[in-house]
């Protein structure tokens, strides 16, 4: 997102975050003009210093699925984010709270659609599925 | 009455006895399996193992027919989040959750998860009840010549608040000595008002402060 051209800040809890995201670049993540801020998700001030207020899209993509769903509400209640994107890995929430209009992904039924796919030889270029 | 208890602490195990003994029928889940195992010794076909925040989980522990659903689970997320789908999903009537963290309780309100019991809070607002002289400071104690001084804060909506000095009917034996404001302070005179916020110095004679610290915390308070 940020090679695109958008300003990305990133939250993250634990404070060696910042090594995956400088990992593989020439530059360093700030250096390329992004920015990282530790804090945990619930914490409203964690998310004022990480900019949420002029956030024009929210992704809420820890690995807690109650923790994604409950700071994904906040950011569009609270804060009135327009685009909000929850990653939620158990197919069974994910399908109930899309119904509620919340902008889920779900990997896990991703996952099971593609390899539907494939033992069913529907995937178009050879070898997409590997 | 049928109900529903997610997380099998200290809270919930409790919560379960006293519920069975009143003649309830409770089910609880827990997600940890070795809790599970502890409390399964007594509670038997009263708890199910699993993680209370999966939906098939909810469902075989029976939600749809609870009564009541109560989230005591360690989590606030979880506990939001059981909630949620307990009143939004499933039409339960009646929800209870645990707040762990106090900070959280505005997350819980937003979400329209309700009553939200923080155990912090809970102790906070007894301390307030039980012990009238919250806001007070013995900034000196003279016992052989039986004075003190003390600090209070001035609440608002107290029966100090907006009044002049002169106007606080306290009782003879006490007198304003000085007002904290906007971090400095000055010696009043009679015209001078008091206001919610400042800080009021004031020697007493020993044995009176009860009557004179009611004029300084707000009604409510001063009321229980």
């Amino acid at each position: 997102m940020l090679a695109e051209g958008n300003e990305v800040s990133v939250l993250d809890e634990n404070p060696e975050a910042i090594a995956l995201l400088n990992r593989g670049q020439d530059q360093s993540w700030e250096d390329l003009g992004g920015s990282f801020t530790v804090g945990t998700a619930l914490e409203i001030d964690a998310l004022l210093a990480a900019g949420i207020e002029n956030a024009d899209a929210f992704v809420a993509s820890t690995d807690g699925d109650n923790t994604n769903l409950v700071i994904a509400q906040i950011a569009q209640r609270r804060f009135r984010i327009g685009k909000v994107v929850v990653r939620v890995l158990d197919p069974g929430r994910a399908k109930w709270y899309a119904e509620q209009g919340l902008q889920t992904i779900c990997p896990t039924q991703t996952a099971i659609e593609m390899l539907q796919r494939a033992v069913r030889g529907e995937h178009e270029r050879r070898g997409s599925v590997a | 009455m049928y109900v529903l208890i997610v997380g099998a602490g200290k809270v919930g195990w409790n919560l379960a006895r006293e519920l069975i003994d009143k003649q309830n029928e409770v089910t609880v889940v827990e997600a940890s399996r070795r809790r599970y195992e502890v409390v399964e010794e007594e509670l038997e076909h009263n708890i199910q193992y699993g993680d209370g925040t999966e939906l098939w989980i909810l469902e075989r522990a029976g939600i749809e027919r609870a009564d009541l659903v109560i989230a005591v689970t360690g989590d606030d997320e979880d506990n939001i989040l059981i909630c949620q789908v307990a009143k939004e999903k499933y039409g339960v009537e009646r929800v209870v959750a645990r707040c762990n963290n106090p900070r959280n309780l505005q997350h819980f309100e937003l979400l329209g998860v309700k009553p939200a019991v923080s155990a912090t809070d809970l102790i906070m607002r007894l301390i307030e009840h039980e012990v009238p002289k919250y806001g007070l400071v013995h900034l000196l104690d003279l016992k052989e010549e039986r004075l003190e001084i003390i600090e209070m804060e001035v609440a608002e909506g107290s029966d100090a608040d907006g009044q002049p000095v002169q106007s606080l009917g306290l009782p003879e034996g006490a007198l304003v000595i000085s007002i904290l404001r906007d971090g400095g302070g000055f010696v009043p005179t009679g015209e001078s008002v008091i206001k919610a916020g400042d800080e009021v110095l004031l020697v007493l004679d020993i044995g009176i402060e009860e009557s004179v610290t009611e004029r300084f915390v707000s009604r409510t308070a001063a009321a229980g």
